[in-house]
């Protein structure tokens, strides 16, 4: 989105206004924006919206001290913290509030392999997780440590043998799995994978960024982490849950607040929303994913019927209720992204074209699928039938408009 | 060895990709194309355009000219 549509107004800002595109002329008019990306940040929920602003005016002040004021802050950062325990169903003092879910991912990777330092130092992780997942692997490995990536089969759904075998090796510290992939969906078998780490005693750490609040969490985990812009929270806020008896330290410089687990003063206004928005989301996530469900078969069957030489990726079953991932042959993912954003569809991609560092997607490499033309769609409480449905008739037209224009038609 | 070779270092994908599909046709069923090509994409995605369109994928190699993919047309 653009500058101006943030600073504009207070609408919600994804569904724009007509002031809104008058302002930006290379804006087609007719082309009514269509938000397709929850999974890097779902709208802002209304309930957070409400709490973030009654928290402006009554949560400013820092809760760690002793007036007035600050006893109002520490309420409500009391309240938050169990309302987020109560659905995750762990205690509140296993909860810590952390500056996102990529903090709460390095805190949970890092932490669980310093308070297991005498037991060995292999991380074990699926090759299939988050970014911030990897980089704390990488800062393991860099500081003498080890880490071994389980594979995942086509449709992105972790090896259980190769893992239980990574597990049961000698100087395991910690075991790190995704709960359900954030590029194409597919669910893991996180209970089978949670067994085999208690077999052998090795904790296990849980990113439950797509899952928190979508739905149900599976058990057997040691460290969970989330973010709330994920649910429908405002952005920079992330969760990290220990469980009593894990042997856990703190990577960080000590700090006492959120029990020791993540340093600094939490932003509590939008640690209170994303709470409240917590809660509203989880009380309608079974509804949310049984109206979202059909949207994204419908996108799976529509796409792969109507645009030829298309890869849809993932588990068609097993996976996420609100998130679906395909590759077009031939197709450059950044030029794909700009031909549906002219087209008012905001969407995400794991192209290597489209990211910084010009690898491709390790997700997409880890399954062996096509990691060009990728586009990858998400869906939230916002988007309509209609919605689908434009982003629906409009692709194979943009698709076979950017073939054209490249040349590669009948190949 | 490969029959011949395609040389697509410094492209970015899906050009290599592309690149493949086009000669493909021009060459006899049998023959083995190698695709030079520098792009860690291809790595997936050259492999991953065999199994869409049914050529057969022998591996990479990494010689002194980079990385390479083999390919021999089937059909
Ligand atoms: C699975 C997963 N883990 C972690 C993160 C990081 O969360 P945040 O954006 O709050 O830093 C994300 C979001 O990109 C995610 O999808």
């Amino acid at each position: 989105m653009t500058d101006s549509t943030v600073v504009g107004s207070l609408s919600t800002p994804h569904r724009g206004l007509p002031s809104h595109t008058a302002a930006i002329p290379s804006l087609p008019v007719s082309a009514s924006p269509v938000y397709l990306d929850a999974a890097t940040a779902a709208p802002m929920h209304p309930v957070a919206r409400q709490a973030l602003l009654a928290a402006l005016d009554d949560g400013w002040a820092d809760p760690g001290k002793l007036y007035t004021q600050a006893r109002r802050a520490r309420q409500l950062l009391d309240a938050a913290r169990e309302a987020t325990a109560l659905t995750l169903g762990v205690r509140a003092d296993e909860v810590s509030f952390t500056p996102s879910g990529t903090t709460a991912a390095h805190g949970a990777v890092l932490g669980g392999l310093a308070g297991r330092r005498r037991v060995g130092s292999t991380l074990v992780h699926s090759a299939i997780e988050h970014s911030a997942v990897l980089h704390a692997a990488e800062r393991h490995v860099a500081g003498g440590g080890t880490a071994t990536a389980v594979p995942v089969d086509r449709s992105g759904r972790l090896d259980l043998t190769a893992w239980s075998t990574a597990v049961r090796a000698p100087g395991v510290a910690l075991a790190a799995l995704i709960t359900a992939s954030h590029e194409v969906g597919t669910v893991q078998p996180v209970a089978e994978a949670a067994s085999a780490c208690a077999d052998v005693g090795v904790p296990l750490y849980v990113d439950a960024a797509q899952s928190v609040g979508r739905v149900p969490l599976p058990a057997g985990w040691s460290v969970l982490t989330a973010s709330a812009h994920k649910w429908g929270g405002p952005p920079g806020v992330g969760v990290l849950a220990v469980r009593k008896g894990t042997r856990w330290e703190s990577p960080w410089p000590a700090d006492e607040r959120e029990s020791g687990r993540t340093p600094g003063v939490v932003n509590l206004p939008a640690v209170v929303a994303a709470a409240a928005s917590l809660r509203a989301a989880a009380a309608d996530a079974a509804a949310e994913a049984s109206r979202l469900e059909p949207l994204v078969d419908r996108i799976r069957a529509r796409v792969a019927a109507e645009v030829p030489d298309v890869e849809v990726v993932g588990d068609p079953v097993l996976r996420l209720p609100h998130l679906v991932t395909f590759s077009c042959l031939y197709v450059d993912g950044e030029a794909l992204l700009h031909a549906l954003d002219r087209r008012g569809f905001a969407v995400s991609s794991g192209s290597s074209c489209t990211s910084s560092t010009l690898r491709p997607s390790h997700v997409l490499e880890a399954m062996g699928v096509l990691s060009h033309g990728n586009v990858r769609v998400s869906l939230h409480r916002e988007t309509t039938e209609a919605d689908v449905e434009r982003f629906l008739t409009e692709l194979p037209g943009i698709v076979a408009g950017l073939r054209a224009e490249a040349g590669v038609v009948g190949l | 060895m490969p029959d011949e070779v395609i040389d697509c270092r410094g492209q970015r994908c899906p050009l290599p990709v592309i690149a493949a599909a086009r000669r493909m046709p021009e060459v006899p069923v049998g023959t083995v194309v190698r695709v030079l090509a520098d792009d860690p994409a291809a790595a997936v995605d050259i492999p991953a355009w065999c199994r869409m369109r049914g050529h057969e994928y022998l591996g990479s190699v990494n010689g002194p000219e980079g990385p390479a993919y083999d390919v021999r047309r089937t059909h």
